[in-house]
């Protein structure tokens, strides 16, 4: 992945501090900047030994294509969150989009290539509705993405008259399995991670994300166009959910009105987890994809371990806190 | 007990031999220091030396890792701004600890609320607030809301309610860095009936000639380290020397080089006018001169320079740069130009302080450094890098966060990033608030270094022998218009006084 970040600029460089010495430096440095993954690592550890079934290329395979959508939301909220806003809309968002997909091919029998651009062009449309009313009708984005989020799903419900609408097979490929192991939605889920990580790191955009995050007078103040990039920061969260609800909806072969419903809080957790700062200015790609994977990761495990849905529910918030209460000591010190 | 014999009496509070550590730097190391009831013990020292750990100590937000605190002879454990509150030591700091969406009465008293029956007596903490007000004489409304004073204000208020909590020791973190005029002399005003009152003051300043004027003690903190307890009455050369641990040849080292007089000026401002701020403000900056703006807090200096750089909107008027019209409102144009601002509150509006060194030092330049969309990240690191070296910015490496950079560093990157825009004109607002003297005077040295390279400087500074000894040109500003413009031997104190508080409050004019 990519050079550093704020990530490690905040965190301290403590020599060797977590690590024993002889450890090689890129392998600390890692480490150093994405603390959520000693805390996956030793997950997959204690659920390898706990279930003969846990470590197996099949079940991880699942685990990853139950990890991408989510994964691929919490990317596009990533840049919201860094940027020092929050989206609540994209579990809607994703869901209209797969909706306006397969209503355009199923329906009004529009190509598939066409019916994917639709799907895209609808979930930037969200996010640019939601950019202009943060950044030009000075609403808070808690208040505008939460909008979006009651807008969007009532248009899915709308437009597929409240029934599952049939995904159109040339995209069937999108949920299943390349050379019999590797699950699409993995690539899906690592492309995209790659295209957030070159977003925030490499390009102008991503770096005035961080800068407005950390202090938006200073970054106005230094020539920043704030309210332009917020658009191009809620919009790429809309086209980002847009990929995700294909994703899901390939998955499940139908597009569902009430698909993904709830999503944007594992999303924003996936976040938390993963590092990001819901003050803004901190927060990483790879980071995102930990958080994201420690979610699926703990899901997949209590399942193995016949654990009652119920429960799940109780141990995934616990997770939550801790990685966070985690993430503030390591800070901290 | 008669004041004299409070001054030979044992201190109030003591601290000895304290010493405390954070990751990576010693911030106090074995330092004594004590307050005497009815005495101003004023605090010296650069940024960085330790006096704001020392205060925080005193007040319980740190606790010693060697050492002691001693209150009226015996040992204590200050756990705290309650246990601090309730052994009478009362801090007022330099970051206000007000919340700005309550009213003044409510700050006053926030936290212990006057009751009746569990209920929040109203009309009782308004009166008591409107005494206390009274006290600092400032004429402000305790139902008015905090957010709507202007920063003069919230420091009275923040003075008041130090007061309102019968505080035996006042400790002020730099009180009049933010004030002007008449407000610095009602502020010591108030100081030296507290002191007459019995009341002991721990006074941290920048400005030395405030140190002979209130201090009865000075103790100079240099690297963690207490190095002198001297009389008030010292020399100001000797406490610099103290200070710094070397002599400072020219406080304002000024050089005057030639003013570009030929074409269209770098920056031409003609009636420029916002409604409720400032109206019919016109000048010229050429390349090579700096031009100061004087004035009191509150007469349009900041609002005139932040309209003029874009940073706000104006009703009326015009700005060209170089003969070129500069559109309103528009930060990236000004950038574009080459007009560079560095806003008065660096934490809050110059600097990313969560961000690194590099990060902010590329800030400006961040679009320039892109292709396609690409930031050239190496690029800018290496001219992040060549510009810190320039400017001698202190740090661990470019990774370091601004935010644990001391005032006259961070102060440093807030400048360095227009410089590396190139830009020719750039608007310092109050460019040494806060900043330690060494860093001041290499500040100065910066300025003047661009002068001398034809780029054009617009000064604001309330610091009056800062704005004479550094302008070649003085502009002072009166409630929103300019009063009149002050260059060579006409530019004294007195007469930018005379100008900045107009005719209608000759009272200022003692200073």
């Amino acid at each position: 992945m990519a050079t550093d970040t704020k990530g490690s600029s905040t965190a301290e460089p403590g020599p060797g501090r977590r690590l024993p010495g002889g450890v090689p430096p890129v392998v600390r440095r890692v480490f150093r900047d994405n603390g959520a993954l000693g805390a996956l690592l030793a997950l997959v550890a204690v659920l390898a030994l706990l279930s003969p079934d846990f470590l197996t290329t099949r079940n991880l395979m699942n685990v990853g294509a139950q990890a991408a959508v989510v994964a691929v939301l919490a990317f596009g909220v990533t840049f919201v969150i860094v940027s020092a806003g929050i989206d609540l809309s994209v579990g809607s968002v994703a869901a209209l989009s797969a909706m306006v997909l397969a209503w355009t091919a199923t329906s009004q029998g529009l190509p598939v290539w066409l019916a994917v651009l639709c799907a895209l062009v609808t979930g930037l449309a969200c996010g640019l509705v939601n950019g202009v009313l943060v950044a030009h009708g000075r609403l808070p984005s808690f208040i505008a993405t939460l909008a979006m989020l009651s807008v969007a799903r009532g248009l899915g419900l709308v437009i597929s008259q409240g029934s599952p609408i049939a995904f159109p097979d040339p995209l069937a490929f999108l949920g299943r399995n390349l050379g019999d192991w590797l699950p699409v939605p993995v690539l899906v889920m690592l492309a995209m991670a790659a295209v957030a990580a070159v977003v925030l790191n490499l390009t102008y955009s991503g770096r005035a994300m961080y800068a407005i995050g950390g202090n938006e007078e200073a970054a106005r103040l230094s020539g920043i166009r704030v309210s332009r990039q917020k658009l191009v920061v809620y919009g790429l969260s809309g086209v980002f959910a847009a990929v995700a609800g294909i994703v899901l909806a390939s998955r499940l072969v139908s597009a569902q009105p009430q698909a993904a419903f709830g999503y944007e809080l594992d999303a924003i957790a996936a976040c938390v987890i993963g590092g990001a700062s819901l003050s803004g200015g901190v927060g990483r790609a790879s980071g995102t994809l930990i958080g994201a994977l420690i979610l699926a990761v703990l899901r997949n495990g209590l399942n193995l371990l016949n654990v009652s849905a119920f429960w799940q529910q109780v141990a995934i918030g616990a997770v939550i806190a801790l990685a966070a209460l985690l993430d503030t000591l390591r800070r901290r010190t | 007990m008669t004041p004299s014999d409070r001054r030979s009496s044992a201190p109030i509070v003591r601290a000895e031999g304290v010493t405390k550590a954070f990751p990576g730097v010693v911030a106090l190391d074995g330092v004594d220091f004590e307050v005497r009831a009815g005495e101003v013990h004023v605090l010296l020292g650069e940024n960085g030396a330790g006096k704001s750990t020392l205060i925080r100590l005193l007040a319980g937000a740190h606790r010693p890792d060697r050492g002691r605190i001693v209150v009226d002879g015996r040992p204590v454990r200050v756990h705290g701004a309650q246990d601090a509150e309730r052994l009478g030591i009362a801090t007022i700091h330099q970051e206000f600890h007000l919340v700005p969406d309550l009213t003044v009465a409510e700050n006053l008293f926030l936290g212990r609320p006057p009751r009746r029956f569990g209920l929040v007596d109203r009309a009782r903490m308004e009166a008591d607030a409107a005494d206390l007000l009274a006290r600092v004489g400032v004429n402000v409304s305790p139902r008015a809301r905090l957010r709507e004073l202007g920063v003069a204000h919230r420091q009275m208020v923040e003075i008041a309610k130090a007061l309102s909590v019968r505080a035996r020791v006042l400790v002020m973190d730099e009180p009049t860095a933010v004030l002007t005029g008449g407000e610095v002399e009602r502020l010591f005003a108030i100081v030296r009936r507290l002191r007459a009152d019995g009341v002991g003051v721990v006074f941290i300043t920048h400005k030395l000639e405030e140190v002979a004027q209130l201090g009865d003690r000075v103790t100079v903190l240099r690297d963690g380290r207490s190095v002198a307890r001297v009389p008030a009455g010292t020399d100001r050369d000797e406490l610099v020397r103290l200070m710094v641990g070397r002599s400072i040849e020219a406080q304002y080292p000024r050089e005057r080089g030639p003013v570009d007089a030929d074409g269209p000026p770098l920056l031409r401002v003609r009636g420029l006018r916002r409604a409720g701020a400032f109206d019919g403000v016109g000048f010229d900056v050429r390349g090579g001169e700096v031009v100061g703006l004087a004035g009191l807090v509150g007469a349009g200096r900041t609002e005139v320079v932040r309209a003029v750089f874009g940073a706000d909107a104006y009703d009326h008027g015009s700005v060209q740069v170089r003969g070129a019209p500069l559109p309103g409102h528009d930060v990236a144009a000004s950038l574009a130009a080459g007009v560079g601002f560095v806003p008065e509150d660096r934490k809050g509006q110059g600097l990313v302080l969560g961000a690194s060194v590099g990060e902010n030092l590329g800030l400006v330049t961040l679009r320039r450094a892109s292709r396609g969309g690409l930031v050239d990240r190496a690029g800018q690191r290496r001219a992040a890098a060549a510009m810190a070296a320039r400017l001698g910015v202190r740090m661990a490496g470019l990774d370091q966060p601004a935010r644990t950079l001391s005032g006259g560093n961070q102060q440093k990157v807030a400048i360095g990033k227009w410089l590396l825009a190139g830009s020719r004109l750039l608007i310092l607002d109050e460019p040494t608030r806060g900043v330690d003297v060494g860093a001041k005077v290499e500040i100065y040295r910066l300025v003047n270094e661009l002068t001398a390279a034809g780029h054009g400087v617009l000064m604001v500074s309330s610091d009056l022998p800062e704005v004479l000894g550094m302008s070649d040109r003085v502009l002072v500003m009166c409630r929103g218009r300019l009063a009149g413009e002050l260059a060579g031997d006409a530019a004294t104190q007195d007469a930018v006084m005379a100008l900045a508080v107009g005719s209608a409050r000759p009272a200022d004019l003692a200073r």
